[in-house]
């Protein structure tokens, strides 16, 4: 079997006509990643009896001669901050490794619910902080398209997982890019939803106002289809908003001719690789041969987003990370004389460097005589970077930029250098702050043969608009 | 330099963390690098603006009300009967490092 070409819809239509079943194609899956992931490192865990066991579950549809759930059979592959019931969940950190969450989150349980079998788990950075998959406790990721290069990050092993044909689609979470940037770096798609559109329950917390939970795909349809799964209110997540979920497929193909995209030129300035500039640029032109109008916009405050970004993340991380302490769940040091103690000498033991780094700078910002300096300024830029979203969408109804300043990096090339990592996520961090959905396409690749990202922004709740424009580029390409 | 070592062993007793000398010295390092990039935000007079703690109140809302009213969508009627069931103990102790089957066990609070 092809795997490289297979989708959702099409895994539905072959295990639909018999041609395979849901149990070969996942037996196949886990064929491959056998043979494969040892070079690339996506999964931490396999699920593989609770994957097969929902295939046997689609097969038996197909016995009975049944109609088939949206994603029936779909091999899937869930990022490692989302907790599986009965299937251990690391959020990539060695102060989680044997835990066994009681429950499942929203999103995976409504994949499961449209027929979806999930492969494993897959690796991420701790608590999906970082932006190359090398802050894993447990094994970096390789880029599949150049195995010395990072596949970025946080969700890494999501993005080369379906790079690398060991899943057909797959979920992430961004907090600053950790879709977008990773989709970028492996030339897939990657989809950040508003925020509220896609229930947090059971997404392992790094900073809640911008956690945001998301679909990776080879496709933008895939991408459509995995969003209209999983997007709705959910009583488990109070932020989960009452908006309806429009059918992102049957939209797709509406015709975006008179759509109006901005470019802002803040993301384009110094620091832009140049033949991202010229990759993304001519994905632009494009869009304008596809009917589009292009418009030029404004962000004026971008330059403060990785700032601002950076404070409000680490103080909501240093507080939604002190439940980590031994008592409840997760690793408890030994030998200790007090409870004090123990709570001190668990996270020393359990917590990587730049976690330990980010709770530290966290609780920094939010200390007596910096909360005003650091976090309340934070959260005043916030609203500045967020005042410029909302008067640029006045003008137009997409904006586009580059996903990354830069194609994939080697490993190890910014593992000692925590700002140059941070500034990898300059062009992604805005919509997080903001709230705003954003899909990265693959627009080509470097002489290298590295994939180039482009971002393509929408107003609260315009995930249709986004996709459509998506697939417009991704047909006319 | 901002962030001394001393600052930093106390931002880590606040934050119930140890840290080593290693990690410490690392910590004074990085902390000041991050912090020196932040510092541009104070070229942007604030003031004027408010502050921003989550994006749900900026959209779809009825735009005249203030406060918690503006948050009633997360609300709902209260549930009398019919509650969605707790976690059998058993279950909600799964993970415990120490349990002795109805708690969690911690070492001695109290020291004499």
């Amino acid at each position: 079997m092809n795997l490289a070409g297979l989708t959702i819809d099409s895994a539905r239509s072959a295990i639909a006509e018999r041609k395979t079943s849901a149990t070969a194609l996942a037996e196949t899956f886990y064929a491959k990643i056998e043979s494969d992931d040892p070079k690339i490192g996506a999964y931490l865990i396999l699920s593989k009896e609770r994957g097969l066991e929902k295939a046997a579950e689609i097969d038996r549809l197909v016995e009975k001669g049944e109609k088939l759930p949206p994603l029936a059979g779909a091999p899937v592959g869930i990022k490692d901050v989302l907790v599986t019931k009965s299937v251990r969940t690391t959020a990539g950190s060695k102060i989680l490794g044997n835990y066994i969450p009681p429950y499942d989150c929203t999103a995976v349980a409504r994949l499961e619910a449209a027929g979806a079998v999930v492969l494993g788990k897959l690796n991420c950075d701790e608590f999906a902080m970082g932006s190359s998959n090398e802050n894993s406790a447990f094994k970096p990721v390789h880029n599949p398209r150049d195995v010395s290069r990072v596949p970025g990050g946080s969700s890494g092993g999501s993005a080369a997982a379906v790079a690398a044909d060991m899943a057909v689609a797959t979920l992430g979470s961004d907090t600053g890019g950790s879709i977008r940037q990773p989709a970028s770096f492996c030339g897939v798609v990657g989809l950040k939803p508003t925020y509220g559109r896609v229930s947090r329950y059971g997404l392992i917390a790094f900073a809640s106002s911008l956690d945001h939970v998301g679909p990776f795909g080879k496709t933008v349809k895939d991408a459509a289809l995995m969003l209209r799964t999983i997007a709705g209110r959910d009583p488990m997540d109070s932020t989960s908003a009452e908006v309806p979920v429009p059918d992102y497929v049957a939209e797709l193909d509406k015709p975006i001719a008179g759509m109006k995209v901005g470019v802002a030129k803040e993301y384009f300035g110094e620091g832009l690789d140049a033949e991202v500039r010229s990759a993304v640029e001519a994905a632009i032109q494009k869009l304008a041969k596809l009917g589009c109008e292009i418009v030029e916009v404004s962000l004026p405050h971008t330059k403060f987003a990785i700032p601002a970004y950076y404070l409000v993340a680490t103080a909501e991380a240093s507080s939604n990370l002190a439940r980590f302490d031994g008592v409840r769940y997760g690793l408890r040091a030994k030998g200790v004389h007090s409870l004090s103690d123990m709570y001190r000498r668990s996270r020393d033991q359990g917590f990587g460097a730049e976690v330990k780094r980010r709770i530290m700078l966290g609780t920094y910002a939010l200390s007596a005589g910096y909360y005003d300096a650091y976090y309340l300024k934070a959260q005043r830029v916030r609203t500045l970077l967020t005042r410029d979203f909302e008067e640029a969408f006045k003008k137009v109804d997409v904006i586009v930029a580059p996903t990354s300043p830069t194609p994939a990096f080697k490993l190890g090339e910014k593992v000692d250098d925590p700002l140059a990592m941070y500034l990898a996520d300059i062009y992604t961090v805005t919509a997080n702050l903001a709230g705003i959905p954003g899909i990265s396409i693959p627009v080509g690749q470097t002489k290298e043969k590295l994939p180039i990202g482009m971002q393509i922004f929408g107003k609260h709740f315009a995930e249709s608009t986004i996709l459509r424009a998506a697939n417009a580029y991704e047909i006319a390409a | 330099m901002k962030v001394t070592e001393k600052d930093v062993t106390y931002v880590a007793d606040l934050a119930n963390l140890e840290l080593s000398e290693d990690e410490r010295g690392r910590m004074v390092r990085d902390l000041n690098s991050i912090l020196a990039h932040v510092d541009s935000l104070s070229e942007l007079d604030t003031n004027d603006v408010p502050p921003m703690a989550q994006v749900s109140d900026r959209y779809g809302l009825d735009e005249s009300k203030r406060g918690s009213e503006r948050f009633a969508y997360a609300s709902r009627d209260d549930v009398k009967e019919g509650l969605r069931k707790s976690f059998p103990t058993e279950v909600a102790l799964a993970n415990a490092p120490e349990s002795d089957g109805m708690f969690f066990k911690v070492p001695k609070v109290i020291e004499r």
